[in-house]
């Protein structure tokens, strides 16, 4: 099992739904996000392009984040999910040095806190808060393993990209293009 | 070609300027971590070679240096955490992925082992020093009987801790300024330079300044070479990396590292150095403090660029 998700970014309007659903769902305290939207504009004029993303956590294989932290309070669990344990946590900011995403924040009670792919939610068969609410439904969520899961199904017939693939992390977002 | 004008959208007031997540903390710790090496390591040293008649003050004196040292080093690193009650959470695990856990453990090792060293000299240094209790009597009396042993452990240690200031930059892939192989021995260079440097200036005996003068100048023109090494591998690295170099070949950077660092922290004292081996006399405190402030500066600059290098934003 390998969880991913794939982001149309043709489909996404930039809403900021998503980041609004994670703050509710996770209890982000207030100023903070774990997730958040990026618009890019390239191109020179008249052939001008943009590009809206909503990024987090890529949850990578190859993650900087859970090597580097002294205590093992970054871990791995199913499905290649990268989680904090709170109490584990000496909130050094090693994982948030090591992340090329910056996906990582200083939570205000000291521990490090991030994207969690809404692990509570999925286990229970849910989708992530982000992706359940996005009213373009732009976001797909599943198991990469399963060649007919929801986010199988999107990356089969579009061409699609990661962010910062040279920085090696083998990432599991992908952005549809 | 499709050149990216503008990414935005990441903006987060509360999160994008705390990234930026060490701050003064790190580069002192650093410092003194890397003084602490470099005393312990040439101490160790002299020891195994038996020199310890002709090399006091890098024998026994400077090592009074260095609990200090460490203990202050290490509240530094503890005033760093975010989340501080449970930095014993370090020592409930031993990871070997984390240079970080390497390090806490090498402190955690080295630092009572240099109370044990300084210790065992105190006599030497307050002859009608007396201990409490017995047991310490004889705990120091075992350190003085197996000194040779004991100093190549602290030899091997030394160079675990002063690397690791390195290493603590250099395991991070996301901020391509230190991710390079050669910052470990850099640092451990560099962290000796100082540490040689503080003997030199603490001993009274002229032979001995001698030849921890020509260490030193040998440190610094290897530590020059590390650096153009560092750069080199930079220039020859991927977008990122090029991007990281410039900061200091023309970028924000380029003024205080190569004014403060290089010629300040090195050429200048290297300079004085050669003067003092071949006759001229230099007020020794000139290229000690020189060559201490240069250190300290690096590791500020170090830490302060390596934080504004990413991969994206």
């Amino acid at each position: 099992m390998r969880y991913a998700m794939a982001i149309d970014t043709k489909k996404c309007v930039g809403c900021s739904d998503c980041v609004v659903a994670c703050q509710t769902e996770n209890n982000v305290p207030i100023g903070y996000c774990r997730d958040w939207v990026t618009e890019t504009v390239a191109g020179s004029y008249p052939n001008v392009e943009i590009e809206l993303r909503t990024e987090r956590c890529n949850h990578c294989d190859n993650s900087p984040c859970v090597r580097c932290c002294p205590t093992g309070a970054s871990h791995i669990v199913d499905g290649g999910v990268v989680l904090v344990t709170p109490e584990e946590c000496i909130g050094c900011g090693a994982c948030i040095q090591s992340c090329p995403y910056d996906a990582r924040y200083s939570h205000p009670d000291g521990y490090v806190d991030k994207c969690t792919f809404c692990n509570h939610r999925v286990i229970r068969g849910e989708q992530p808060a982000c992706v359940a609410v996005c009213p373009t439904k732009c976001m797909y969520f599943g198991d990469l393993d399963d060649p007919n899961s929801d986010v199988s199904n999107a990356l089969k017939n579009r061409k699609y990209k990661a962010l910062a693939p040279e920085a090696g992390t083998k990432p599991h977002i992908f952005y549809l293009i | 070609m499709k050149e990216e004008l503008f990414v935005s959208g990441r903006e987060i007031p509360n999160i994008d300027p705390f990234l930026h997540i060490w701050h003064w903390q790190i580069p002192i710790y650093l410092f003194l971590g890397g003084l602490a090496a470099g005393i312990l390591f040439f101490a160790a040293l002299f020891t195994v070679i038996g020199k310890e008649k002709e090399m006091t003050a890098t024998v026994k004196w400077g090592t009074f240096l260095v609990p200090g040292a460490l203990v202050l080093g290490l509240l530094m690193l503890f005033l760093d955490l975010k989340h501080q009650m449970f930095f014993w959470r370090l020592y409930t695990t031993i990871r070997m992925d984390s240079p970080m856990s390497w390090g806490a453990w090498v402190l955690m090792i080295i630092t009572p082992m240099s109370f044990l060293w300084v210790a065992s000299y105190l006599k030497e240094l307050v002859p009608e020093w007396k201990w409490k209790y017995k047991w310490i009597e004889s705990l120091l009396e075992w350190v003085e009987t197996n000194r040779r042993a004991i100093a190549w452990v602290m030899m091997a240690l030394a160079v675990i801790l002063g690397i690791y200031t390195g290493i603590l930059l250099s395991a991070f892939n996301a901020r391509p300024l230190w991710n390079n192989a050669i910052l470990g021995p850099l640092f451990m260079v560099s962290g000796m330079s100082t540490g040689v440097a503080t003997v030199m200036w603490m001993s009274k005996s002229h032979s001995e300044r001698r030849i921890l003068g020509s260490i030193d100048l040998l440190l610094i023109i290897v530590e020059l070479f590390f650096i153009t090494h560092m750069f080199m591998g930079m220039r020859a690295g991927s977008e990122v990396m090029i991007q990281a170099a410039d900061l200091f070949l023309g970028g924000q950077f380029t003024v205080s590292f190569w004014v403060f660092v290089i010629i300040l922290g090195l050429v200048f004292p290297a300079i004085l150095e050669v003067l003092e081996l071949i006759g001229y006399k230099i007020p020794i405190a000139i290229p000690v403090i020189l060559i201490l402030v240069g250190g300290l500066v690096f590791r500020f600059i170090m830490v302060e660029a390596g934080q504004i290098t990413r991969y994206l934003y």
